[in-house]
């Protein structure tokens, strides 16, 4: 067995004190107190750890809000390839092979090349950037990424002019993922992006969280993060981006396509058919707390839909 | 064995165990990330699995001949009305935070909502009734009658499951299939009385 010293200790072995001492406070708020000290998990509990990253700059896109811990970003995940309970991934994903990877950036593009994982860790500085993530569902989390713009992906293999959208093709293996076949849904998951989405500087390629490379759960070895848009935009284990002229198909919008558009950013305006989604729940919050237009990205993201009806287009 | 004391007593306890299992998670700190939501699904998923126990009673005993059983129905229909309860005050209470503004407005606007209220409000006169003196006071057949609310019970729960899952159907398909054979069996014995299916 391998000894670490102590300052390689990975994220995922330790419980911030701060937020250990954070808990009583937070636990003493709550009436009724149905959360408990989810932190103190024993290690078994937690999935296996990912490898510790270089350093990571700093970005300015970063929230300042608390962070969720990692236990709650490894233990409540949607990934139906991993069987559709929430707590499913952490266990069924647990094996899944993310090396040798590769990603292949192809279509309208001028140099189509398939990117190694390697290769994807040096496109572009790797930077931590903590993100709010909100789904579908009403539920949501702030989560500290690593990874960097798409946009810097795409530009080395220069889109063409025809290059109107994007689309993302994740990986899908019976062999490796057997509760796929209970998804319901359509596989591989397939996503997509307009042009000016994929570029915005706010879309991450993402590589990591916590300061490791990503546990399988949470879309390793690659993914997407759009933190303006519906969880399910953010597609996990990436390994096939084309560059297309036509809008792509989308798997939640091919699954039911009253419900989820192809758009689908984060709108407190627009219900879902089923339930509101003018709040939602922070995990390790007891109160609702209002859902923000653009998922508090407004700013940065309102203009790239002016003069579109979002009603219409969600 | 059915009409021993005891048995009674034993299935009680079976019946309280998965409350018994949530407050033992509650205590460990193993509700998962998003404990509103785990508690909501827990006891929705006991309170349709009572449901369908209860539903169960009367073709169980006729087609197996264990009259028996009938001494096992009321509790059954009773922890249904237990779980659907801590279902309905969860969402009421812990997700909705009592916001009646909210929670009127899902009634009308979210179809699986309501299939659900449906489904609890049927069971809540059954409750009440649930007793010798009630039945005496109602008069057998009129108390037989009312309980019949619980077929409704039975649909609408399968309903709300159904409309609530994103897109894995197969429990909502499971208890819809469940529930359909039990309310089937009795519309065979109701169509031709004195016939009743024979178990071979």
């Amino acid at each position: 067995m391998l000894i670490k010293k102590s300052a390689d200790i990975r994220y995922s072995e330790v419980t911030p004190k701060a937020l250990y001492l954070n808990r009583r406070k937070f636990l003493a708020g709550i009436p009724a107190a149905f959360l408990g000290a989810r932190e103190l998990l024993s290690p078994s509990a937690r999935a296996r750890a990912g490898t510790k990253l270089p350093e990571l700059a700093k970005s300015p896109f970063s929230t300042s809000e608390k962070e969720n811990t990692f236990n709650d970003v490894t233990h409540y995940n949607n990934y139906y390839e991993f069987g559709t309970e929430k707590d499913q991934p952490a266990e069924y994903a647990k094996n899944f092979k993310t090396s040798p990877w590769t990603v292949s950036v192809e279509g309208a593009v001028a140099k189509p090349r398939k990117y190694s994982l390697d290769d994807l860790m040096h496109v572009a500085p790797l930077e931590e950037r903590i993100y709010r993530h909100r789904c579908v569902e009403g539920w949501s989390i702030v989560v500290p990424w690593a990874g960097y713009s798409l946009s810097a992906l795409l530009k080395q293999v220069e889109p063409t002019p025809k290059a109107k959208f994007v689309a993302f093709q994740t990986y899908y293996d019976l062999g490796q993922m057997p509760r796929a076949k209970y998804a319901g849904i359509e596989l591989p998951y397939v996503e997509g992006l307009r042009i000016d989405e994929a570029m915005h500087p706010l879309t991450m390629l993402t590589l990591g969280m916590y300061g490791e490379t990503l546990p399988p759960q949470d879309g390793a070895p690659v993914r997407l993060t759009v933190p303006w848009k519906y969880g399910f935009k953010s597609a996990k284990s990436l390994v096939k981006i084309r560059l297309v002229d036509k809008q792509p198909p989308s798997t939640w919008n091919i699954t039911n396509a009253h419900e989820y558009g192809f758009y689908s950013n984060v709108n407190p305006a627009v219900d879902h058919p089923r339930w509101s989604q003018a709040t939602e729940r922070r995990l390790g919050e007891l109160r609702r707390r209002p859902t923000l237009p653009f998922n508090g990205y407004a700013d940065q993201v309102a203009s790239l839909y002016t003069g579109m009806d979002l009603r219409k287009f969600y | 064995m059915l009409r021993s004391r005891w048995t009674k007593i034993a299935l009680f306890l079976a019946c309280l165990a998965p409350f018994a299992r949530l407050l033992w998670r509650y205590h460990t700190d193993n509700l998962t990330p998003n404990p509103i939501e785990f508690i909501t699904h827990f006891t929705g998923d006991w309170a349709i699995r009572f449901v369908v126990a209860t539903l169960a009673i009367t073709p169980v005993r006729k087609l197996l001949h264990l009259p028996d059983l009938i001494r096992f129905r009321r509790m059954l229909g009773l922890f249904a009305f237990f779980y659907a309860s801590l279902h309905f005050a969860t969402w009421f209470a812990l997700d909705k935070g009592f916001d009646m503004h909210e929670i009127l407005g899902d009634f009308t606007k979210r179809r699986f909502i309501f299939a659900g209220l449906v489904a609890y409000l049927c069971m809540v006169p059954l409750a009440i009734t649930s007793t010798k003196g009630w039945i005496r006071r109602l008069g057998g057949r009129r108390w037989q009658f009312l309980h019949r609310l619980v077929y409704f019970t039975g649909v609408a729960a399968v309903i709300h499951y159904y409309w609530l899952v994103k897109s894995d159907i197969r429990l909502p398909l499971l208890y819809g299939s469940l529930v359909a054979i039990l309310l089937a069996y009795r519309g065979v014995i109701a169509l031709w009385p004195r016939r009743a299916p024979t178990v071979s």
